[in-house]
């Protein structure tokens, strides 16, 4: 089957100004191909820059050289460099993320947050909401949560929340940061199960788990990203960019 | 005609190296961008860096020393916006744009009740039904969340946050295209920020507007923006994504603000 | 009008020239007039002079009786409806000395009448002029207190903000509650201060086939309205334009089509309603 995904050539480094225009190689030269019923796991030792790798498909990230290409109405169409709605417009139709952390916007009920995908691409609001309700439930968020802003929820119930949202739409591509990270056993399986689910009806999945279990239940392939290779000095410093998504701050 | 002032096929609003000195100084320089249909651009910086008078020489408040702005209106075509006479550019303002001052005060009369505030554009394209206008000024009251017992209080009775959301309705009655927002959150408590934060981003999306917001919080703009232009001394010094930007920024003072800000 | 060929040399009783302005004045004067017929409504700008009495007492209804006015016509002036008031007096008897004018107070003989507050009821007839004595010109002052802002308002017919101000009235006391000095849209145009006559006298403007010119001394302006021309009142469709009515009848005449005064004639209150227009309550009487 034609991949759905297609990567070539990516790097990507940070240049810190306050740190004397200091460069840290992460990404050099990334190649991967995913097709539809594909879920490619990312693999490396922590700070190699999995993390990066899946912000920069999504466009969160800018590459500084290769090329990003996503099958969108039986064409290609190239991230790297491409014009901000072009981006928005992938997100919007084609590409779905799933993060670490939910970013909880004030005032706004979970099932709201949840729906609003739904609601943009002009579903009725009483349709998208019961469609939130199903996900919610079905993730074990308890419905009394629901019409909570979930900026007050544990760790584990954010994550949820975040993944339903994610996972309203049924993204032809969907991009997964440790979805499972902060879940209990119980929870975890249920997402597990969304993730095949979605595997199996034909979706192209690339995501980071750093549950073996998980990681085995859900991944058809691995892919293996190795730390660049850098220069002594940038050494210390490149492991953290890795790991952490902000430009390391002066000390 | 779009050829002619140079904009691009589809955007809604385009602006080509747009420049504007005060007594010698520059206080924006050479800004160029293409504002689609539905996006929210954010303009960021610091106090000074430019970002208001940037906004005002947009939405023809100002004639910028060089550069243009071209806007595509509903039924018109393409037109500069600092070349339309003042008559249609006033009427522009008033039909197809918005314009939310941070000082509600400058966006209202302050001497005359919330339904008249909310009312006067309507009338001000002919609406001549005094019962219609009322019932459309109500029904905004309502849309910003404001108790409909308050229809015929000035907003001089208002609070800080009730009087910003009665700007919105006053500026989004006519249905406007194009909204032009400065500082919306401006100098008010943080609790009322975040209802006007979410007011504004659903009403930004279910009317499907268009918008340039001005602000130097960038909490407000990751919420509301959909891209960003980071200015510094007058110059767009990064653009792109919001969240890319914010993310991963490219540029030393970019860097320096979202290194700025005090994590919660 | 006067004949303008010739500049009219004679000064009334020895020390003013006729008419009491200079010819120069007079002519300017003339064409602010002749621009304010030209643009119905528009507030013509014009180099007011000083007049032989204060700022509120007619000085610009003054200075356009005096432009226009010339020894074969006849001077009427009524200060409320009445000619017999301090101020109406005055300035009739101020024109027959400086003008040599014949004067009456019969709205029907009178070629040019000067008024405050007020439009005859007789219904004038075409070779007639009323000049209004205006003390505010400026119909969206209240509104907008900047004068570069409401000449731009007239010069794009931004008429949003009067329209506003009908609206709160009729939010506060259930109708719009302006009885006098209602503003109006003259040709389809420019709004317009009618002056303080009362919202009764406003239809009488409406395709008058008198030349209506107004005159205010204080901020030197002078605006007209041609004969035949339209004169709408504003309004909503759903609080239409109402003239005042009264359940009582003029007491001297029995009128019930006049504007009444209302008076209180005894110290227990007892209240009495006259016709406001003198001429018209002693034609009939």
């Amino acid at each position: 089957m034609q991949p759905a995904l297609r990567v070539s050539g990516l790097t990507k480094s940070f240049v810190v100004h306050a740190h004397g225009d200091l460069a840290l190689p992460v990404l050099f030269d990334v190649a991967l191909a995913v097709s539809p019923g594909e879920c490619l796991a990312l693999v490396g030792p922590s700070g190699a820059g999995k993390s990066t790798l899946l912000r920069a498909l999504y466009g969160n990230y800018r590459a500084d050289a290769g090329s990003i290409r996503v099958r969108q109405d039986d064409r290609w169409t190239e991230l790297v460099g491409a014009e901000p709605r072009t981006v928005l417009d992938v997100r919007h139709r084609t590409m779905g993320f799933v993060s670490q952390f939910l970013r909880a916007i004030p005032r706004v009920a979970a099932v709201d947050l949840v729906a609003e995908p739904l609601l943009r691409r002009g579903v009725e609001a009483e349709d998208a909401r019961r469609r939130a309700e199903f996900l919610l439930g079905m993730l074990g968020i308890p419905p009394r949560l629901w019409a909570l802003p979930p900026a007050t929820f544990s760790g584990g119930e954010q994550q949820r929340v975040n993944i339903a949202r994610s996972l309203i739409v049924d993204y032809p591509i969907l991009l997964l940061d440790e979805p499972t990270a902060s879940l209990d056993v119980a929870n975890r399986d249920g997402v597990v199960e969304l993730i095949r689910q979605r595997r199996d009806a034909g979706a192209t999945i690339v995501g980071i788990f750093h549950d073996p279990g998980v990681r085995d239940a859900v991944a058809t392939r691995v892919h293996e990203v190795l730390p660049p290779v850098t220069s002594p000095l940038a050494s210390p410093l490149a492991s953290q960019a890795g790991a952490s998504p902000c430009v390391p701050k002066p000390s | 005609m779009s050829g002619e002032l140079g904009s691009s096929d589809g955007a809604l609003l385009s602006a080509r190296n747009v420049t504007k000195r005060f007594a010698g100084r520059v206080a924006c320089r050479d800004v160029s961008f293409d504002l689609w249909p539905g996006e929210v651009l954010g303009i960021v910086g610091e106090s000074g860096s430019g970002k208001t008078t940037l906004l005002n020489c947009l939405a023809g408040r100002i004639t910028p020393d060089a550069g243009s702005v071209a806007y595509a209106t509903a039924s018109t075509g393409t037109v500069d916006v600092h070349r339309l006479s003042e008559a249609r550019r006033r009427l522009l303002a008033r039909t197809e744009w918005g314009f939310v001052n941070q000082d509600a005060r400058e966006g209202l009369r302050m001497g005359v009740s919330a339904g008249a505030n909310i009312g006067e554009r309507l009338m001000a394209v002919g609406a001549r039904h005094y019962g219609d206008i009322r019932g459309t000024a109500a029904d905004w009251l309502a849309r910003v969340e404001i108790d409909g017992d308050r229809l015929d209080d000035r907003p001089a009775t208002f609070s800080g946050g009730m009087r910003q959301r009665l700007q919105i309705a006053r500026n989004l009655v006519s249905g406007p295209r194009l909204v032009f927002m400065d500082e919306p959150t401006g100098g008010l408590d943080v609790s009322v920020q975040a209802r006007i934060l979410d007011l504004l981003r659903g009403l930004v999306e279910r009317l499907h507007l268009s918008a340039v917001l001005v602000t130097h919080d960038l909490g407000v703009a990751r919420l509301l923006t959909h891209r960003l232009m980071v200015m510094q001394g007058g110059a767009v010094v990064e653009e792109g994504l919001t969240d890319q930007v914010l993310d991963d920024p490219q540029h030393a003072y970019t860097q320096m603000l979202v290194a700025s800000i005090l994590p919660v | 009008m006067p004949d303008t060929s010739t500049p009219d040399t004679t000064i009334a009783e020895g020390a003013y020239n006729y008419a009491y302005l200079d010819e120069q004045t007079k002519r300017m004067i003339r064409r602010a007039i002749l621009k304010a017929v030209a643009v119905p409504g528009y507030q013509v700008p014009f180099g007011g002079r000083e007049m032989p009495l204060p700022y509120g007492w007619g000085t610009g209804g003054i200075q356009v009786t005096a432009a226009i006015i010339g020894r074969d016509d006849t001077l009427k002036v009524i200060d409320q409806g009445a000619d017999d008031t301090t101020n109406a007096v005055s300035i009739r008897r101020f024109f027959a000395r400086v003008a040599e004018v014949a004067t009456t107070t019969c709205t029907e003989d009178a070629t040019v009448i000067q008024t405050r507050h007020r439009v005859p009821e007789t219904p004038l007839k075409e070779g007639q002029i009323l000049v209004f004595q205006v003390p505010i010109p400026e119909p969206l002052r209240m509104l907008e207190p900047r004068e570069t802002e409401t000449r731009t308002l007239h010069a794009l017919s931004e008429y949003g903000v009067m329209q506003v101000s009908l609206y709160e009235s009729i939010a506060r006391h259930g109708r719009i509650s302006k009885s006098y000095n209602y503003p109006v849209m003259v040709n389809g145009r420019y709004i317009m201060s009618p002056s303080p006559i009362p919202k009764f006298d406003n239809p009488k403007l409406d395709r008058s086939p008198a030349l209506q010119l107004y005159g205010a001394g204080r901020e030197k302006r002078i605006y007209a309205v041609p004969p035949h021309t339209p004169v709408k009142s504003l309004d909503f469709d759903d609080h239409p334009f109402e003239v005042e009515h009264w359940s009582e009848c003029c007491a001297l005449c029995g009128s019930k089509e006049s504007f009444l005064d209302e008076m209180i004639v005894d110290d227990a209150g007892k209240r009495l309603f006259v016709c406001s227009d003198t001429d018209y309550c002693e034609g009939r009487r």
